[in-house]
């Protein structure tokens, strides 16, 4: 995946973001970001990261969940391994309810790892070389609608529904409505990107009892604007296109598996032969199960 | 053979870059050469096929192993044969005047942008946007290609094979499409001129596209492109053009018109 998205650094040098998919765990794992970057000059940084790590961990004992591992993973990260069968929503507000923190994602096989640089260097920071896994899904971002943070950054998990995660090229011109929809139907949004209102958009759609397919489906009518996106679970791949087909997707259907990239040259990044890959066409949902 | 380096030079063409060197990699033997893309830069892909084309007047150049990087064999401006084995990115071919491309993989978006002549034969798929502001010469595609084929085109024919995406010869004005199997929504939308011919089904009509009397040229002029290419023997085709209603260019200004009345 690194390889991949390195080779499309030309594409979006701000930001590098991976969604890492392993085989289901009983436990949940829940990737928290504690702060977005230090600032300059902050002298009590440390002391308050500590702070909100603490307050994290209390507050996950606060909703109801066993906290049977902590990794950090650098001074703003931490991965957390929980014996938790509640709502996901539930938990996930009550950790965000400590200032500064945010859900990176959250269930039992995704974790998503986001930060800024290139694909090398945020695949350096989280050592994600022996990373081993099932599938997953990449983004490199070139910021224009909304500021260069981690918050910012793809992919976006489908907040509060475990396991799935989308990356979006494109713009969205309905992005305000939609927002303010699902705002109230109590959703939250971490970020001003208007490629977060995607992953809302389908985990509410999901939660009203739509398969991925189906959700992925009507957004092509709801939502407004050029997209091209991919949305992924624990057993699903999916893409969707507008019905301009304005933004560009190449796909590979191999025998064992399933690439697809903005640009041809990130899937000859993973295989060193010549092989058949097409575009698919305009209002085009595909979706590939495990 | 002589494969030192010669030194980058600023070309009048604005083409060469100062700080890249010529790999002079390539293979030459008579009036025909060859060279390994793998490991090179896009930067030293287009030097080493200029050198081959303008300095050493070689006629005839393989590229092995382009890997779908971008930009390769544009702005080539002389009567040569070039094949790329595999697969190129985006904008391939773009602005060439005068080679016979082959390229044996498919081709990413904005393939033979403002190609102005010569000719350009993709066996696999192509992506969006090919032969965008196609000026002259001939693009065939075997296989399939994206949205808004031939956009803005000026000149030259299209042939595909394959399928064709959306908006198909939006905006054209002037030059032909072939399209052999179906076509997208809005073939031919807004276009001022031209001919888009359809052998399969097409999705809807663009505002201002209409079906159009075929005539014996037109089974010449498919008849002769597919021979030419060795594309077999032609499907039954629909012709389309412009239905001159979407613009006028003798209508009057407001304040004519109310002179008149």
């Amino acid at each position: 995946m690194t390889r991949m998205l390195q080779s499309m650094k030309h594409r979006g040098p701000d930001s590098t973001g991976y969604a890492l998919y392993r085989r289901p765990a009983d436990e949940l794992i829940m990737r928290i970001k504690l702060a977005d970057g230090a600032s300059v000059g902050d002298i009590e940084w440390d002391d308050r990261l500590r702070r909100r790590r603490e307050e994290v961990k209390a507050r996950i004992g606060a909703a109801g969940a066993r906290l049977a591992a902590v990794d950090e993973i650098n001074d703003y990260t931490i991965a957390a391994t929980l014996d938790y069968d509640g709502e996901i929503k539930h938990l996930a507000d009550y950790v965000e309810s400590v200032p500064g923190t945010e859900v990176l994602s959250a269930g039992s096989a995704l974790e998503i790892v986001k930060d800024l640089g290139d694909a090398e260097s945020v695949g350096r920071a989280y050592k994600l070389d022996g990373y081993v896994g099932t599938h997953a899904i990449g983004h490199v971002r070139m910021a224009t609608e909304s500021d260069v943070d981690i918050s910012n950054a793809h992919p976006y998990w489908a907040y509060p529904f475990s396991d799935v995660a989308v990356v979006h090229n494109g713009q969205l011109t309905n992005y305000h409505q939609w927002r303010r929809r699902l705002e109230r139907l109590g959703h939250r949004f971490a970020s001003d990107c208007d490629s977060e209102v995607i992953a809302v958009y389908l985990a509410q759609r999901m939660q009203d009892g739509a398969t991925l397919e189906e959700a992925m489906r009507m957004s092509l009518e709801d939502l407004d604007g050029v997209f091209t996106y991919i949305c992924v679970s624990d057993d699903a791949l999916g893409m969707a296109k507008d019905e301009l087909a304005a933004k560009p997707l190449v796909l590979y259907e191999g025998d064992d598996m399933v690439v697809l990239a903005s640009e041809e040259i990130a899937i000859r990044a993973v295989i060193d032969r010549e092989i058949e890959t097409y575009d698919p066409y305009e209002s085009e949902v595909m979706v590939w199960t495990r | 053979m002589d494969t030192v380096a010669p030194p980058a030079r600023f070309d009048p063409r604005g083409l060469v870059e100062l700080d890249e060197r010529v790999p002079g990699t390539a293979q030459i033997d008579g009036g025909r050469a060859s060279f390994d893309a793998r490991e090179l830069t896009t930067r030293q892909i287009n030097l080493e096929l200029r050198r081959l084309v303008y300095e050493l007047g070689v006629r005839e150049v393989t590229v092995r192993g382009p890997g779908a990087k971008h930009s390769l064999g544009v702005g080539i401006l002389a009567r040569c044969r070039i094949t790329f084995e595999g697969s190129l990115g985006y904008f391939a071919c773009g602005l060439i005047d005068g080679p016979e491309v082959h390229i044996t993989g498919r081709v990413g978006w904005s393939a033979c942008e403002n190609m102005m002549s010569g000719v350009c034969v993709i066996d696999g798929n192509a992506g969006s946007l090919t032969a965008a502001a196609l000026r002259g010469g001939d693009v065939v595609v075997r296989g399939r290609v994206g949205a808004r084929t031939g956009i803005d085109q000026k000149g030259g024919t299209v042939v595909v094979l394959g399928d064709a995406g959306s908006m198909t010869g939006f905006m054209m004005q002037r030059g032909r499409q072939i399209i052999c199997g179906d076509a997208g929504h809005g073939l031919g939308d807004s276009m001022y001129d031209g001919t888009l011919y359809v052998g399969g089904k097409v999705a809807s009509l663009g505002i201002d596209c209409v079906p159009g009397e075929w005539t014996e040229a037109d089974t010449e002029f498919v008849a002769r492109k597919f021979s030419i290419y060795g594309l077999g023997s032609p499907p039954e085709l629909q012709k389309f053009v412009c239905g001159k209603k979407l613009y006028n260019y003798d209508s009057l200004e407001p304040s004519e018109r109310k002179l008149v009345l």
